[in-house]
């Protein structure tokens, strides 16, 4: 019994003492201290960064130049980075050059390993050139090699390196999901806003909108009205093109949370106080309401993002999307489109890896802000 | 009930009329016509199109005139004589080219969805009863991966893997000697050996959504305190899981069902392309290329009237189950 009143009031005390984080903490650290508690949340933003760091640095992260052909390089396998050479010693890590050689079965030329070409990995080389964020010249890159080709990944029918290509591919693949998101964010704030705010025939006919569209079947849809774009658009309208065409059905799910948020918080006292303190409604959308409910905005923002990437990739895959020279990671896998090609070289299907991933990371980052966007809630 | 049924029946035609003019809008947005690019094919192989041919040939495919009114007809014969159009490209009417089609569309959208039923009803349940067990961390890794990975790229990979596996070629719906053969049950049987593919490819996704629906459901389900007076009573805990709980998880269950068939049957046009399948897919890729627009229009139309039929009948379906809901 005194133990039980000792604790009470340890406890009392305890949420009393104002010096206490948690109690003085804002709104944005709440979220923050929650989201941080979840891991798969965590290993999501470390994923995502790395993506959007690969896509602003492509340049000089990427070993080769994207757009260099060589025939002589064609479907060149992976080569495997090693630390130990056939005669069982240790090196700085390195790989072996390659050499063409027939297969005895089946005769066709393959590369196999020749085992005489040591090509140490070196950081920080000079190679080849380029002209990054269209104004700074260079031709220092990250890692490569000195004497001989490498290509971490392998290459492509037309020898090009699908590392460099995959990296500035995550140039166009992951912003086609910001950039169309903030498109739909918009529309969706603006419509669901109105609907949910003023109710009434305004949001009827919102509501119906949304409605019709998304009783459309969304993908015949992003086919018919990507092919309507001309094939010879230059690439930054193709670019914006296709973006508009995938954000032309994501609003609407942006809509809905916003329409329902507003519902919700209309009803709120701090709404009926500005009202009677005579505050206009735009301000009072802005000043109060908007605020009250980003957190949940920004949550719902993540998890669209990864369906306009699915989109870019799969419209790009069939060849209504982007088109080459544009390089993104649905164009890329175009490339290993038939069977015969994918069982000659298997690394085409790498690029898929780097959107499983990023589809992936954003969906653990969205889930863990859903989660912490109400971080008063148990 | 039944004013309900009426006020969707209705909703249903305007919005399929609403359709139809949005997809002939669509279908003409691309600047010129199959003409343009007929003629421009003539012209790569040399042929000398002139002015007059030209005028006489749009007059033949009614291209001359203004598009309102090429949308009326369009629309007057499909509701009068079910008649689609013409095909320019394949130089045939549309019927003929949809009605194969559309019914490979349906059987293989819906042998995708029994697929992710059949896969999502244990692995949904089990996951939940033990939950944090080891099979419950593979499944909900097994649904992560199924909703991040594109289907055109699930294709891909397991067309590779069969192909390492078994050395053969697992795309298309029918086997090289079955491809232009009359139906038999032979040919039914070959379809049936192949149908696995594209099951696996357009169910994947849906079963990734199921298991976690079905999952969460069942979690809250469980947690009540009905269960564990059941349990007191001394039911057997298999009997108890089946007979109470999963009754009541699986009625939301059926609502997402709902919206889960047309998603299945607009993301199979996709998975028809890279599988090389006889539906729809790659039938509008082929139009819309081309800008065969009486064959586009007609596809998109019809895919779009699956849409919206799909989820009428799945919202009655969810009516009649929940009472909440008809009453409303």
């Amino acid at each position: 019994m005194e133990r039980q009143m000792i604790e009470d009031n340890f406890e009392l005390e305890f949420e009393a003492d104002p010096n206490d984080a948690i109690y003085n903490a804002s709104h944005w650290k709440l979220m923050w201290m929650r989201f941080r508690k979840h891991k798969l949340a965590m290993i999501g933003v470390v994923i995502v960064i790395f993506m959007y760091t690969l896509a602003l640095f492509a340049e000089f992260i990427a070993p080769n130049d994207p757009n260099f052909t060589s025939s002589q390089y064609s479907y060149r396998p992976p080569q495997r980075i090693r630390i130990i050479d056939s005669e069982k010693n240790w090196h700085w890590p390195f790989v072996y050059g390659l050499k063409q050689a027939r297969d005895p079965v089946t005769l066709r030329l393959n590369y196999v390993e020749d085992t005489s070409v040591r090509v140490p990995i070196s950081l920080f080389v000079r190679g080849s050139e380029y002209t990054a964020w269209g104004r700074v010249e260079g031709n220092l890159h990250l890692f490569g090699t000195k004497d001989g080709p490498w290509f971490p990944l392998g290459t492509d029918r037309l020898g090009r390196c699908i590392l460099s290509r995959i990296i500035y591919g995550a140039r166009i693949s992951t912003t086609i999901g910001l950039v169309g998101v903030l498109l739909s964010f918009v529309f969706g704030l603006i419509l669901g806003g109105i609907s949910g705010f003023y109710g009434g025939a305004v949001d009827i006919v919102v509501q119906r909108i949304t409605e019709f569209l998304s009783s459309m079947p969304q993908i015949p849809l992003w086919m018919a009205l990507s092919a309507a774009l001309p094939a010879n658009l230059p690439p930054l309208q193709m670019y914006f093109g296709i973006t508009i065409i995938l954000s032309l059905f994501a609003w609407t799910g942006l809509a809905r949370v916003v329409r329902g948020k507003f519902l919700s918080l209309r009803q709120e006292d701090f709404v009926m106080a500005a009202t009677l303190s005579g505050t206009s409604n735009a301000k009072i959308i802005r000043r109060h309401l908007i605020p009250t409910f980003t957190s949940h905005i920004i949550a719902q923002i993540t998890l669209s993002i990864p369906a306009m990437i699915i989109g870019e990739t799969s419209l790009s895959f069939i060849g209504v999307g982007l088109r080459p020279p544009t390089i993104s990671w649905g164009v890329l896998l175009r490339e290993a489109q038939n069977l015969r090609t994918i069982s000659q070289a298997p690394w085409l299907l790498i690029p898929g890896l780097f959107i499983i991933a990023t589809v992936l990371a954003f969906n653990f980052m969205g889930d863990g802000l859903r989660d912490a966007a109400d971080p008063y809630s148990q | 009930m039944l004013s309900y049924i009426i006020k969707r029946l209705i909703y249903m035609v305007f919005t399929i009329a609403f359709i139809s003019v949005v997809s002939f809008i669509v279908i003409q947005l691309p600047p010129g016509d199959y003409l343009t690019t007929m003629i421009s094919q003539m012209e790569a192989q040399g042929d000398v199109v002139s002015a007059e041919l030209e005028a006489a040939l749009r007059v033949r495919y009614g291209l001359d005139q203004p598009m309102h009114k090429q949308y009326f007809t369009w629309v007057t014969r499909i509701l009068t004589r079910l008649d689609f159009g013409y095909s320019f490209a394949y130089n045939q009417p549309v019927r003929n080219l949809l009605g194969d089609r559309l019914l490979m569309t349906m059987a293989v959208s819906a042998s995708a969805m029994l697929f992710a039923w059949i896969v999502a009803f244990p692995i949904g349940i089990i996951s939940a009863v033990k939950q944090y067990s080891l099979f419950d961390y593979f499944s909900t890794f097994l649904g992560f991966l199924g909703m991040a990975t594109p289907s055109f790229l699930l294709a891909l990979v397991l067309l590779w893997v069969c192909y390492q596996v078994f050395g053969t070629n697992a795309s298309g719906l029918f086997s090289q000697e079955f491809i232009n053969a009359p139906w038999s049950m032979a040919r039914v049987g070959d379809m049936l050996s192949r149908i696995w593919l594209p099951m696996i490819v357009g169910g994947f996704q849906s079963a990734a959504g199921l298991i976690r629906t079905l999952r969460a459901n069942m979690l809250d389900e469980l947690r009540k305190p009905y269960v564990t007076t059941a349990k007191a009573k001394g039911l057997a805990n298999a009997f108890l899981i089946i007979k109470y709980p999963v009754r009541i998880a699986i009625n939301p269950f059926l609502s997402s069902v709902a919206w889960m068939f047309p998603q299945l049957i607009s993301g199979m046009s996709i998975t028809g392309i890279v599988l090389n399948l006889p539906t729809l897919g790659p039938l509008l890729l082929n139009s819309l290329q081309n800008q065969d627009m009486y064959l586009a229009g007609s596809v998109v139309l019809i895919l779009s009237v699956l849409t919206v039929t799909g989820t009428l009948v799945s919202d009655l379906l969810l009516a009649w189950v929940d009472p909440r809901i008809r009453y409303q």
